[in-house]
């Protein structure tokens, strides 16, 4: 998949509870959760959002609760690719298995600001930032987790090897 | 080869003789369990697979996060997961009544047992590592696959030794250890990893103390928190587990991709500050920090043992006319060993609200919800912005000993503060 998208910016420790808040896992339906993705560190992103924008955080994105509800939330608001240093693991495995691409790019991260430009192939994981000139490499991952994500998620992976 | 004992248990699990670290392995599971929040889409999800549940008395769905239904989004979810069990006879189904908080029941009732496998859709499914099993949390997704498959994927960890010596001083329990170490490695110091517990000082450690332990190894970003199968460990399962278990342990040699120590014997009642379970400062450093808020309960510390700590600094005392406190016995068994032991009258005469078993307030959903500005000292596990509700409000984790001491003086204070050094 081949994204060109802006930047919404997070930093360290981004926790699925700020992702999602537990007042609002009442329901799993993801347009419904997607109006209030971050709002309790950020009010203006459910607002402003655009289909195509990109979320980048620090490290430990994604880490707490196992609420498959937070990426899920991301994925419905419209953003096609997260980008961080590093992933809770447990996040980690929830975006893959949804179909969320993540890419980690360690301290690289740093070089990517709010609003940047981004210009992204998850299928090499070549992060062009079109707004500094810099290009990132994103740790490639293990071939049968690359199955997972090829397919879409591992329902569809699953189902394929019936 | 020498293996650690998640190495161990996931080898077993993968129908191999050997794994190490790295290795990417498929694993039959011995049970697959989810609750009220994650439960529901987890069913949604099994569905598009299209297969029958891999067995009906390998999974738990346990009702404890927002039930008895907060609200009406609530039931319906309580619902769904109702519904399912029932049509597929799923065998640890619990109701109402006889519910408990799922990381209490679990262990409680003998449904985990040393060396099994095991993941649930909650993060605190590593409170199981108490008992030497190998646990961990998933998400929807992947529990949905568990339920229809019995397998799940894993990438076998490098596994931290937590090495523990020294004698547990009065008025530290295991609340006190954990938060220590995350204080230490940070809240990313174990992601992708296990931690694996050893030393004479694990000896040390009640089952209480080892569960809250293992339940908080998630909050330094931890797959596992793995307890060896000892003494302590064998008279707790042999009351509860009606099943055979095969334990496992460290190999001589085993390899760990780092050593923490701890001496139980120089730990301090400690507290995290907001809004990370790593910001861990001792409480006797912490100066005057008035609270509005006490919860004394959760998968963490709402075990007998923990009620007791509570019991023994409240009795005869009177909770902060500032303060309200919550207590939340984690099961029904709890609940009526505390009523036995006269200790909910206790809290009742000190002022406490006493609640049925829930998760209620820990993650904000009900039952003590934070308006802006309030402070709360709480024995649950994080304290993330919001966590407990309004964004401007703040949790501080600690243990049963000072959440309590800390309900009699209004402030965040040492258990020594009330009791002296009495008990």
């Amino acid at each position: 998949m081949k994204i060109e998208g802006k930047v919404w910016r997070y930093g360290n420790n981004i926790d699925t509870d700020v992702i999602i808040p537990a007042r609002y896992l009442n329901t799993f339906d993801p347009a419904e959760l997607a109006k209030h993705c971050m709002v309790d560190i950020d009010e203006t992103f459910a607002a402003n959002v655009k289909a195509g924008d990109v979320m980048v955080g620090g490290k430990n994105f994604g880490c707490g609760s196992s609420r498959e509800h937070a990426p899920v939330a991301i994925k419905a608001s419209g953003i096609p690719v997260v980008i961080a240093a590093s992933f809770a693991r447990i996040f980690y495995r929830n975006g893959i298995n949804i179909g969320l691409p993540l890419l980690e790019i360690g301290d690289d991260v740093e070089k990517i600001s709010a609003n940047d430009v981004l210009k992204i192939d998850t299928d090499t994981g070549t992060i062009e930032n079109l707004t500094t000139g810099d290009i990132f490499h994103a740790h490639p991952l293990p071939d049968f987790v690359q199955k997972i994500a090829d397919a879409g998620g591992l329902i569809n992976y699953i189902k394929s090897k019936k | 080869m020498a293996m650690t004992m998640s190495e161990k248990i996931l080898a077993r699990h993968a129908g191999l003789e050997t794994v190490e670290a790295g290795q990417l392995v498929i694993c039959d599971l011995d049970l697959v369990m989810a609750n009220d929040v994650t439960g529901p889409p987890s069913i949604k999800e099994f569905e598009k697979i299209g297969r029958p549940v891999f067995d009906a008395e390998k999974i738990a769905l346990i009702p404890d996060h927002f039930q008895p239904a907060k609200d009406i989004k609530s039931a319906d979810l309580a619902k769904i997961m109702r519904d399912f069990a029932r049509k597929n006879n799923i065998k640890h189904y619990y109701e109402q009544g006889r519910v408990g908080i799922e990381h209490v029941i679990l262990p409680e009732f003998g449904i985990v047992a040393p060396g099994m496998l095991i993941i649930g859709a909650d993060s605190h499914t590593c409170t199981y590592g108490a008992v030497n099993a190998f646990s961990t949390g998933v998400g929807t997704t992947d529990l949905a696959v568990g339920l229809a498959t019995g397998k799940a994927w894993f990438k076998v960890p490098e596994a931290i030794n937590v090495h523990l010596t020294g004698k547990k001083p009065k008025n530290i329990c295991g609340k006190d250890v954990i938060l220590t170490l995350i204080g230490k490695i940070g809240v990313d110091g174990a992601l992708y990893k296990a931690l694996e517990f050893t030393g004479e000082g694990v000896a040390e450690l009640s089952m209480t103390d080892r569960l809250t332990i293992s339940n908080m190894a998630i909050e330094a970003g931890a797959k596992a928190g793995v307890f060896p199968f000892d003494d302590v460990a064998e008279l707790y399962i042999s009351r509860r587990v009606k099943k055979s278990f095969n334990p496992a342990a460290a190999d001589e040699g085993a390899k760990y991709s780092s050593t923490v120590e701890i001496n139980l014997s120089e730990l301090k009642p400690v507290v995290a500050l907001p809004h990370l379970p790593e910001n861990v400062k001792p409480v006797d450093e912490l100066g005057e920090i008035k609270i509005n808020q006490v919860v004394i309960g959760s998968c963490t510390n709402g075990r007998l043992e923990d009620l007791g700590i509570a019991a023994g600094i409240l009795r005869g005392k009177k909770v902060h006319p500032d303060v309200r406190c919550i207590i939340i016995p984690g099961s029904q068994e709890i609940y009526k060993e505390a009523v036995r032991c006269h200790w909910i009258d206790i809290f009742i005469d000190a002022g406490c609200v006493v609640s049925c078993p829930t998760c209620g307030p820990c993650l904000g959903g009900y039952m003590g919800i934070l308006s802006a500005g309030e402070r709360c000292v709480s024995t649950t596990n994080r304290n993330f912005r919001g966590r407990m509700g309004h964004v401007d409000s703040e949790v501080y984790l600690a243990s049963p000993f000072v959440a309590a001491a800390s309900a009699i003086t209004g402030k965040i204070s040492t258990p020594e503060e009330v009791i002296g050094n009495e008990n």
